[in-house]
């Protein structure tokens, strides 16, 4: 009975395997694509706002969450729900700014880079940077402007995976005119 | 409770996969990068690990994975269920690491061509 459910296991393991190796794949494609990293980072930021914005609406959808009142409560959603819901990890939000419009995550793990390595000659490759794209391309479908950065990598020697985000600006949502 | 949680988590995995896998075929798209006809999925890092792991047997829920994923893919591309009318078949082919291939029949192909002439 017990062999059978690891078969199970394995079975499931598999698919987070695939998962993390599919993004590999698409990482060492578009390095063949574009010459340099930097040009890949832009390239991982712009298909992640692409998912991004696809992506609310189905996290919207599949959680139920309402309105978020403050940029604190937008983090803390994004930390232990969002997160959660499509990598299976919870980050860890800290590092606010005085003005209350900046935030750390921490990562402990990251699915994206299980068993990966750099090598030396993509020193300035952001790997994971799809997961910057996500972020900002959601939070504008909500009108919220952010800028988000990988402060720390593990995957270039930092003992921690640290993603900062910024609040640029709530932007206009297009009202008809008449309307409070 | 370690299985219920990896069991839990790899559901999760599956889902953002196919929101992945449907972003990187847009890129290959805008690339001009697939084949008239024939969507070669290029998994050789992939099935190499596994095959390494796991044993060959494993090899149709790879297909079943993928086949998943194709699923996925095609309603997020084309937002419609009419899979039913969409005759595929994915195939694996291992000559120099390993391809898997998802073919679609003549129709389907010249429906397409139809479409892009547009």
């Amino acid at each position: 009975m017990s062999r059978q459910s690891n078969r199970t296991t394995d079975g499931k393991k598999m698919n987070s395997e695939l998962f993390t190796l599919t993004y590999g794949a698409l990482v060492t494609q578009l390095c063949k694509d574009y010459e340099n990293d930097e040009e890949v980072n832009k390239q991982l930021d712009k298909m992640g706002y692409n998912i991004g914005v696809r992506l609310i609406e189905d996290f919207l959808a599949r959680s139920s969450i309402g309105r978020c009142q403050d940029f604190r409560e937008t983090a803390d959603v994004i930390a232990k729900v969002a997160f959660k819901m499509y990598l299976g990890i919870t980050p860890s939000v800290t590092n606010w700014s005085p003005a209350g419009d900046e935030l750390s995550l921490i990562l402990e793990s990251n699915p994206l880079v299980d068993f990966v390595e750099l090598p030396d000659n993509h020193s300035s490759l952001v790997y994971s940077n799809l997961l910057c794209g996500v972020l900002r391309g959601a939070l504008e479908m909500v009108q919220m402007a952010v800028d988000v950065k990988f402060a720390q990598d593990t995957l270039r020697g930092d003992n921690v995976t640290e993603i900062r985000m910024k609040f640029i600006k709530r932007m206009e949502e297009n009202l008809p005119a008449g309307d409070e | 409770m370690e299985t219920r949680f990896t069991r839990g988590k790899s559901a999760i995995l599956e889902r953002s996969l196919a929101k992945l896998f449907s972003e990187m075929v847009q890129y290959c798209q805008s690339q001009v990068y697939s084949a008239s006809g024939v969507l070669c999925v290029g998994l050789l890092d992939v099935l190499d690990v596994l095959v390494l792991r796991e044993e060959w047997k494993r090899e149709t829920k790879v297909l079943n994975i993928l086949l998943f994923i194709k699923v996925s893919v095609w309603r997020a591309l084309f937002g419609k269920d009419k899979l039913d009318g969409f005759p595929a078949k994915a195939t694996v082919h291992r000559h120099k690491g390993t391809t898997l291939m998802i073919k679609f029949d003549e129709a389907v192909i010249a429906r397409d061509k139809a479409l892009e002439g547009r």
